[in-house]
């Protein structure tokens, strides 16, 4: 069914659709009003789950560790400081191999504070493990919502996934969302069952001390799952175009890519307004094309080679920066396209949008304009240089 | 053999008074049992991979957060159905407890959830190498409270931990001690036997930290009783009921036999600040047996 929805409540009501039986949570803006629809929903009996409001994010993440080693579909949401403070025990559910789902409402990070959206905060968890994904629109999150309950508790995988979402733009936006019916979700996604659990019957010890004769091993194995989503991904989003009619998520997603000289890099909403520049600038004859990274972890190196390979110019657009080097995502491109050698594509990397500054068509035509002139790393566009003084000579 | 849920070839040290606390309370709670363990020696010695002790379902996540995962246990338990069958502990050390997991404890216990809290108290970070904690005594000597030309040790008293608990409004509080294990198994029953949260403090002797004889591990736990140092209670829908003592020693037999208090002995003064504590609690607790 279509509604024209507000992102967080889509959220919710897809959420709700997954059946989670324990949802933990600690407000963050822009966090809220996912987990507020939740309690809603819970206390108006929409839905039979445990709502558990924690003392801070740490025990957030604590709580739906705890749940889904019961072998309970768990969920959570967060953002931001939120994450940052929850990133111990993000980096353990994913060491314990919980198939845990957690929404991202990305924000920028103290200090200074600010409230408003880039995607620095799951910089910060990154190498954690998790499988990373980010949504462009609010359709989008939706489907990627189902799609990462059935992908972090397949057999093969047993990893945590987070769905990152834009803060804001996403969160608070209104889009026309065609939402998926309950029959179709229980459908797609049967209820969790699993044998690694908590169980008085056939105990276990979980969370183990591993010396050196045996951490890289274990690490090594995550490592190599990351190796296996790749292709279970695709397997996954093939599936959701079965059972739901329509094409939605994957590893990567190309816009105008067939004769394209020149490609923009991007993840999340960002993508929206790439697309609009695109267009601009095929109606001025220029060979522009998009291509956007939904999973970012695990990378999909050969699926962003093969689309890229035969640009001239490649612009990535990122909106975090690891300071000090380089835009993550820039940084994750080089090393991946360096396997090119002589072919490798001219690669420029671009910092826009950071802390919620805006990311307009311009601001887009300028990274295009800055395409053809010197490589650059990480230029930051859109600086006020009224507010720099000495600071940039 | 006897029967144990804390299975034997775990590699804590001769006379450690956590193994013989966290063997007292499994045994106690039975097999129905899951337990959330926060990160310390007892998590160390008795889950080294691939080899594992504990005969019931037992996870370690982090230093701070078993109330939060046992919070989480126990809401999992409950959406299952399953909750009124199987008992939850949450247990830590003296530093995950007092310290750094307080949060995450007063975050359970303000909820309400269903699960046994046990704090094994050996009094100082005994696994990183005997530093200071919150429940660490008055003027004990540890490697980051050491005692000195300029210093008698620990300046501060013991964090009051049972009444942060009490303060929470919990139905259930009691400190013990190992040197009493039929006091142990009595208030692990009974502390399963009410619903809600509940917080039992186990003073547990730490021969390598307290510098005392791996055999005397019983005495040195007795002597913290009988002086008045640790005393022991139960708080019961806000009713304090001591476990009296029926002679009261003087604080420097406890003092003597652990090379942490060593650098008082000769300090009659300081040895005045030790036993006034006692007096205190003495007084505080109700502890003296009528004659």
């Amino acid at each position: 069914m279509k509604n024209f929805i507000e992102g967080s409540h889509a959220v919710a009501e897809i959420v709700k659709k997954c059946r989670p039986g324990v949802i933990s949570a600690y407000p963050i803006t822009p966090q809220t009003h996912i987990v507020e629809d939740l309690a809603k929903m819970i206390a108006d009996k929409e839905f039979e789950a445990q709502f558990v409001n924690v003392e801070s994010e740490h025990s957030a993440a604590s709580v739906v560790l705890g749940a889904e080693a019961t072998g309970v579909r768990s969920y959570t949401a967060t953002s931001s400081q939120g994450l940052l403070l929850m990133a111990e025990v993000v980096f353990n559910i994913a060491g314990l191999r919980l198939p845990v789902v957690m929404t991202t409402a990305n924000r920028a990070v103290s200090a200074p504070i600010n409230i408003w959206n880039d995607q620095q905060d799951v910089m910060a968890v990154r190498d954690s493990g998790w499988v990373l994904l980010f949504a462009e629109s609010i359709q989008e999150t939706v489907d990627l919502h189902v799609q990462a309950y059935r992908l972090a508790e397949d057999p093969r995988v047993m990893l945590p996934v987070m769905v990152n979402m834009d803060g804001f733009i996403l969160t608070h936006g209104m889009e026309v969302v065609d939402m998926p019916a309950q029959e179709e979700v229980d459908k797609f996604l049967p209820a969790y069952k699993t044998a690694y659990k908590l169980d008085v019957d056939d105990p276990k010890t979980m969370g183990f001390l591993a010396d050196p004769d045996y951490y890289m091993e274990i690490r090594y194995m995550v490592q190599e799952t990351h190796r296996e989503i790749l292709k279970i991904i695709p397997e996954v989003a093939s599936e959701f175009k079965k059972a739901f009619k329509r094409e939605s998520a994957g590893l990567i997603e190309g816009y105008c890519l067939e004769d394209a000289e020149q490609i923009f890099v991007a993840m999340g909403s960002v993508c929206g307004t790439i697309r609009d520049a695109v267009d601009e600038l095929r109606k001025k004859g220029k060979k522009a094309g998009m291509l956007k990274v939904i999973s970012y972890r695990p990378f999909p190196k050969e699926a962003i080679i093969a689309a890229l390979s035969k640009a001239k110019e490649v612009a990535v657009v990122d909106k975090s920066i690891s300071l000090g080097g380089f835009g993550p995502l820039y940084t994750d491109l080089s090393s991946a396209l360096s396997s090119l050698g002589p072919r490798m594509p001219k690669m420029s990397g671009f910092v826009v949008g950071l802390g919620g500054r805006d990311i307009t068509l311009m601001t887009i035509s300028e990274v295009y304009e800055k395409l053809s002139s010197k490589q650059t790393d990480c230029a930051f566009l859109g600086l006020r240089q009224e507010l720099l003084g000495g600071v940039n000579g | 053999m006897v029967e144990t849920l804390f299975k034997p070839g775990h590699t804590a040290c001769a006379g450690c008074g956590q193994a013989i606390g966290a063997r007292l309370v499994i045994d106690t709670a039975g097999k129905n049992t899951i337990i959330a363990n926060n990160t310390g020696c007892l998590e160390v010695f008795s889950t080294k991979y691939p080899e594992s002790s504990w005969g019931v379902p037992w996870i370690h996540s982090l230093f701070e957060n078993c109330a939060a995962v046992a919070s989480g246990i126990e809401a999992g338990l409950r959406f299952l159905g399953k909750k009124d069958s199987i008992n939850i502990i949450a247990q830590a050390g003296d530093g995950g407890t007092a310290d750094i997991g307080l949060q995450a404890i007063s975050g359970m216990f303000e909820r309400g959830h269903d699960v046994l809290y046990v704090c094994y108290d050996n009094e100082a970070y005994m696994n990183t190498g005997i530093q200071r904690s919150g429940l660490t005594p008055t003027l004990t000597d540890t490697t980051t409270s050491p005692s000195g030309t300029g210093s008698e040790g620990n300046p501060r008293p013991k964090k009051p931990m049972p009444e942060i608990a009490a303060a929470h409004g919990i139905p259930y509080v009691a400190t013990a001690s190992v040197g009493y294990p039929q006091d142990v198994q009595k208030k692990v029953k009974k502390a399963l036997s009410i619903k809600g949260p509940k917080y039992l403090q186990i003073h547990v002797p730490c021969p390598l930290g307290w510098r005392h004889e791996p055999g005397l591990t019983f005495d040195v736990a007795k002597l913290a009783v009988e002086t008045g140092l640790y005393p022991i209670f139960e708080y019961e829908n806000g009713q304090m009921i001591p476990r009296k003592i029926a002679k009261i020693k003087p604080v420097e037999e406890y003092l003597k036999v652990q090379g942490r208090f060593r650098h008082l002995i000769k300090n009659p003064e300081a040895i005045k600040k030790v036993q006034a504590i006692a007096d205190a609690n003495i007084q505080k607790y109700n502890l003296k047996a009528e004659a």
